[in-house]
Formats: structure tokens, sequence, C-alpha cells
């Protein structure tokens, strides 16, 4: 991947509040970066820790998991083990070379478009300042 | 079952710094059971084994595969195809499946875990060890609590003076324990058995253990 | 008549004082011979430890052997920590031909607290087997596994531990039944601070008709500080200290600002204390004597024993 390219991040927001939150952000015509490419996850707690190794491996610069607001889960607690998944990654990543600070866990709620829109554009920005350009490995 | 940890990730890269083409080979029965080594744990593994790789700057390529037991050639001659391509084979079985691998293929068989002990699962996510493999069971007289596998002294006449003030052992070394003779005593209050451990249990015969070398077990009967 | 001196004390009905001697984390016998010289004439026996709290020192055997070449009667303390039933048979034969008459059989801390937590603990045997074994080897003149003994039998005088501050409270008293039955002759406890504890126990010891079958002395250590009151009380598995003692020791160093002074007055406190509980100790039916620990601080035994009017 070439220095100048934008960076790619992957989203994977659960139905019942962040993926409610970015249909919304588009609803409202809120500005968020294109090269966010939102995954629909019936609940973050069906994330599995391959779906952030494999979005990493298919040349994701940085990865969103976002859920529902503590105590507000639909499925009751499926963020909270969600989130535990993804600390477990983010400390197994430096380890493979990867910065930790390209994933990360956001709570939010399905009336927040404009939190989702904030969101996006504070990972991209995040993603693109690393290693001084937006790819990974260069 | 066998419990097992896999082992840090930086140990399991170096252990594979030479090899360019590796077949990940994980255990569908215990290890899988305790999360260290089944099809599941082999993904992850392969994948973010891949990633470390390619910051690097030099790429491995990875098969990946998992039978239903490393210990038993029945299950891992089918694969003895796959594994003759390859530079060497990265086993997430227990220590077992890496012996049984090694005496069949000629090229190396890594560990990917670090085997433990015979335990049960105390829920998900936790494992205990119960069982120490002795040789010479005497659970029947102890209420079903192992003093040799869930006691760090191994006594037979216990507990130590080092029992806490709640009931753990004095060993911390693995996060805190029930002290096993506290347990004992208490279970057989229940059995109505405590007349068990009033009496002195004899010395152990450790010839029936690992201590008087590795074990074979024999059955005659049901040699081809 | 035995050689060994603790067992004549115990057997004249007095108030038996036995002390604790440190090793050395070295080779230097003069340690052990300064130790001797402090001691002597202020117990009836004294004990070296054995790689107490898995820290490696001088072994206990040749302490003892040094502490016998200076008059002492020693007791030589045993662990199943570190050998197994071979050595350990080994070593009360040597014992014993070094002129030790007196043997304490433990279990031994685990070697996870010492400095060197990655040894294989052996565990071979347990405490009340060690017991059992001496026995077998001064009584039958056979060793554990049956063989004859072949020649003269170390005539030991059998001692073991107990804790009665530890649970399963109620099971204490038993064990130190088990051990009796195996073949101790005496017993030293744990550091006594909780006395209505120790009374709760020894009643049980009584219950259980042990008292006119086993010597006990109750083990007492004076306090330094009240950081090492406080230490004992929260990290030291089977030690009960109330914490009104801990306060005693703090209250002791209060407005003193001088260090040395302050130093002084809680040691001056902690020898108090202990010599307080002694002096309870002898009130209670069936103990025989007290076993001081007063670890490092050997030098707080004379003045003990003289303020609790024991010699």
């Amino acid at each position: 991947m070439s220095a100048n390219a934008e960076p790619k991040i992957v989203a994977f927001c659960c139905h019942y509040c962040a993926f409610a939150a970015a249909d919304l952000a588009g609803v409202l015509r809120l500005k968020y970066p294109p090269n966010v490419h939102i995954i629909r996850l019936p609940c973050t707690g069906k994330l599995d820790a391959l779906y952030v190794l494999k979005a990493f491996e298919a040349g994701a610069d940085g990865v969103i998991v976002a859920g529902c607001l503590e105590g507000s889960c639909h499925f009751i607690s499926g963020n909270i083990r969600a989130k535990k998944r993804v600390l477990a990654i983010k400390k197994l990543l430096p380890k493979l070379g990867i910065e930790p600070e390209r994933l990360e866990f956001f709570n939010l709620s399905s009336a927040q478009g404009d939190r989702f829109a904030q969101i996006a554009r504070e990972m991209v920005e995040r993603v693109r300042v690393l290693k001084g350009g937006g790819g990974k490995f260069s | 079952m066998i419990v097992a940890d896999q082992k840090p990730i930086e140990e399991i890269l170096q252990m594979l710094e030479p090899y360019r083409r590796v077949l990940f080979l994980g255990c569908q029965s215990c290890v899988a059971v305790c999360m260290a080594g089944g099809e599941k744990e082999v993904g992850l593994l392969a994948s973010a084994v891949r990633l470390a790789r390619k910051s690097q700057g030099r790429p491995i390529e990875i098969t990946e595969g998992a039978v239903k037991r490393q210990c038993d050639d029945e299950f891992n001659e089918p694969w003895r195809e796959t594994i003759e391509q390859q530079e060497a084979v990265l086993s997430l079985a227990c220590g077992v499946g890496v012996n049984k691998l090694s005496e069949r293929f000629d090229l190396p068989i890594l560990p990917a875990l670090n085997t433990k002990f015979f335990g049960e699962v105390e829920r998900q996510g936790v494992w205990t060890e119960v069982c120490a493999g002795c040789g010479n069971c005497i659970l029947h007289l102890t209420g079903g609590i192992c003093p040799i596998a869930r006691c760090a002294k191994n006594l037979l006449n216990g507990p130590c003076g080092g029992v806490r003030a709640d009931g753990t052992c004095e060993v911390l070394q693995n996060g805190p324990r029930p002290c096993a003779w506290v347990l004992i005593y208490e279970r057989l209050g229940k059995l109505n058995q405590r007349q068990n451990i009033e009496n002195i249990f004899t010395a152990k015969d450790w010839s029936s253990d690992r201590h008087g070398g590795p074990r074979r077990r024999v059955r005659e009967d049901m040699l081809l | 008549m035995s050689d060994s001196n603790l067992k004549r004390a115990l057997e004249s009905k007095k108030f038996v004082v036995t002390a604790e001697c440190g090793p050395p984390k070295s080779a230097d016998r003069t340690v052990i011979e300064k130790k001797a010289q402090l001691l002597k004439d202020w117990v009836d026996a004294a004990n070296v430890t054995d790689n107490q709290t898995a820290v490696t020192r001088m072994s206990s055997l040749a302490a003892c052997a040094i502490l016998k070449s200076f008059g002492l009667d020693p007791v030589f303390q045993i662990t199943c920590r570190d050998r197994n039933r071979i050595a350990l048979q080994s070593d009360i034969l040597g014992a014993y031909a070094l002129g030790i008459r007196n043997v304490l059989c433990l279990t031994g801390d685990h070697q996870s607290f010492g400095n060197h937590p990655q040894a294989k603990g052996v565990f071979d045997l347990d405490s009340v087997h060690l017991i059992e074994t001496v026995r077998k080897m001064r009584d039958e003149g056979k060793f554990l596994s049956g063989d004859e003994l072949v020649g003269e039998r170390p005539a030991m005088f059998i001692g073991a531990v107990e804790n009665p501050f530890a649970p399963p409270y109620e099971f204490r008293a038993l064990r130190l039944k088990k051990k009796v039955e195996a073949g101790a002759q005496f017993i030293q406890t744990q550091i006594v601070y909780n006395i209505q504890r120790f009374r709760e126990f020894m009643a049980r010891v009584g219950d259980l008709g042990l008292l006119d079958r086993v010597y006990i002395l109750a083990g007492v250590s004076p306090i330094k500080t009240p950081g090492a009151a406080k230490y004992m009380r929260d990290n030291v598995p089977g030690l009960d200290v109330p914490n009104e003692i801990v306060e005693r020791m703090e209250a002791a160093g209060k407005g003193i600002e001088d260090k040395k002074a302050r130093a002084e007055a809680w040691r001056q406190e902690g020898i108090e204390i202990c010599v307080e509980i002694i002096q309870q100790l002898k009130e209670i039916e069936g103990v025989s004597g007290v076993h001081i620990m007063a670890i490092e601080w050997e030098d707080a035994v004379p003045e003990i024993v003289k303020r609790a009017g024991l010699r």
C-alpha cells in the first residue's frame, strides 16, 4: 500500500445501535469519510477475534467495533463480551507489528448519528497519522 | 481432560523463524475444550502469524487444519501428503500430539502449546487441575478430592500449618486455591466418613507415578 | 538415661525453654558459634531450622553438629520439602552419629516462598510419615522399606509441630493425635499471640487424652516493630495476630521522635508482650514449656527468659 493512499477502515457495527446511528448520519447528511466500510452484525457479541485479524489481513488500516451503550445492549451483554475480546486483541497487535491504536471499541446509541460520524473521522485521522501515512506496512 | 496454554506469540514466532511453509495442525478434543488448540485457535493463530510475518517482510505460507485427536495415527495419517509438503508442522495439540507426529513424520514438529495438567472445566474460561495421574487412586478415601494433585505438598495426612484463615493454600503461585485438605475434611463430614482421616495414611508408593519412569499400559486381550 | 537434655528436662517436669537458632546464608561457622554462646545458659535445647521459608542456608545438620560441640542440646529440624525418604533416613543416621539426639519432623514451607521458587519440591513423605519413619528406625531397627538396620539405632527424641491457628480448627487437635500415634513425643506449636484460641486448642487436646502422652511447648516470638506485627498479621499464612497486639506496638513508639529511641521502645514492647504471653501460657494445663523463636534476634532470648522468670 502506498503512503499516499487513503486509509481503509472497517467498522463492525451492531444492527440495533451503531448501524442505526450510521444510517441516521446518512439521513442527516452528516459528513464522514467515504473510506469507512461498514459491516453489520446482529450484535457486537457476534464479533470473533478472527474477524478483526482477517480485516487487517484483507488490507484494513484500522478497525472500529461499535456497539450499544453499556446496559442498553439488545442482547443484554453482547457489547460487554465484545469489548473484552477487542481489548485482548489490542494487547496482541503490537506483538504482530501492528499499532494497537488501529483497533478501537466504541459505545453509542442509535440516536447518535453525529457521534458515529465523529468516530469515523477520528479513526481515519488516527490511522493517517500512524507511520506518517496511511498504510500500516509503509 | 488435558489442559494446555498457548505459548506467548513471541516464542511461537521465534520457533517459526526458519520456515516459510508450515502446517498449523490443531486437535479437536481436550485442547479445543480448553480453548488453546482447536480449529478456532488454529485460525486465529494462523492469521496472527501471517500478519506478524508480513510486518517483518518475511511472508509465510500457512496451511490450517485440525484432527479429531492428534494422539492417534488413525487421525493423523490422512494428513501425510500435506505434511510431507511442509517445511515444518506447528502442532496445536497437547504434548502427546507433538510426540506422536514426531514419531511418524520426518520433519520438525513444533509445539504451539505448553501442556499443563489433567483438569476439569470449572466454568467457561476456567480450568483447574484435579488429577495427578499418580497411578494409584485413593479418591474413594478422600471423598473424591485428590490430595496429590490439589495439595501443593501432596500431603496424605494434611493439612499443613500454612492454611490461610480463609481456607486457601499458603501457596499463591497460581492464584488463591482452596486448601485440598480443608475440602477433604468438609466433604468427608458430609459423607459421614471423617474416620478416614483420623487414621494415618501410609507413605505413598511413587513407583506407579511418573517418578517411577515413563509408563506404559498394555491390554493383552485387545492386541491384534 | 537419655542423652537428650531436652527429654530429661521435660521428664523432670520443669518449665522447659527452647529457642530457635537460624543458620547463616553462608559457610561461616562462627555465626552459629556466636549464637551458641548467646543461648547456652538460657535454654534446655536449641532448634536449628531447615532452610526455613525455603531460603537456602547452611544445613541444619551441620549447624546442629556445631551447636553440639559448644555444649548445647540441638534439635535437628528436618523437613520433607528438599529430601526424599532415602536422604531423610540417611540424615537421621548421620545426625545421631554426630551426637544429635532430638529431631523435629516438619512438612516444610513450600519452595515458592523462598529464593529458589523454580526448585522441584520433593515431598516424598509428609511429616506424619517422617515421624513414623524415625520411630521405626529407633524402636524396630528397620528402615521404612522394612529392611533391617544393621547396628546402632538412632535413639532420637522425636518431635513434631502443630498449628492451632489454621483452619480447619476443629481438626487440629485430631491431627496432633495422629502425630502422637505416629510417634511424636514432643510438640512445638506455631507462634501464640491469640491466647484464647490456644486455650481452646489445649482443651481439645486434653479431651483427646493426649496431655499425658506428649509434651507440648508453646511457640512464642518477640515482635520487633509495628511493621513486623502487621506483616505477620496480613501476610503469613497460619499466623493469628490479634489487632490489639498491633495496636500496642504502634502505641509504644508514639511521640518518640528519635529513630533509635523509638526502635528501642518498640523492641521493649515486643519483649514485654512476649513475656506476658509466656506468663499466661504457664497457667494453661498441658503446656510443658515454651519455644522462643526470636528470628535474627537471638540476643532477645536471655532477656525474655529472665523477665518471664524462667531462669
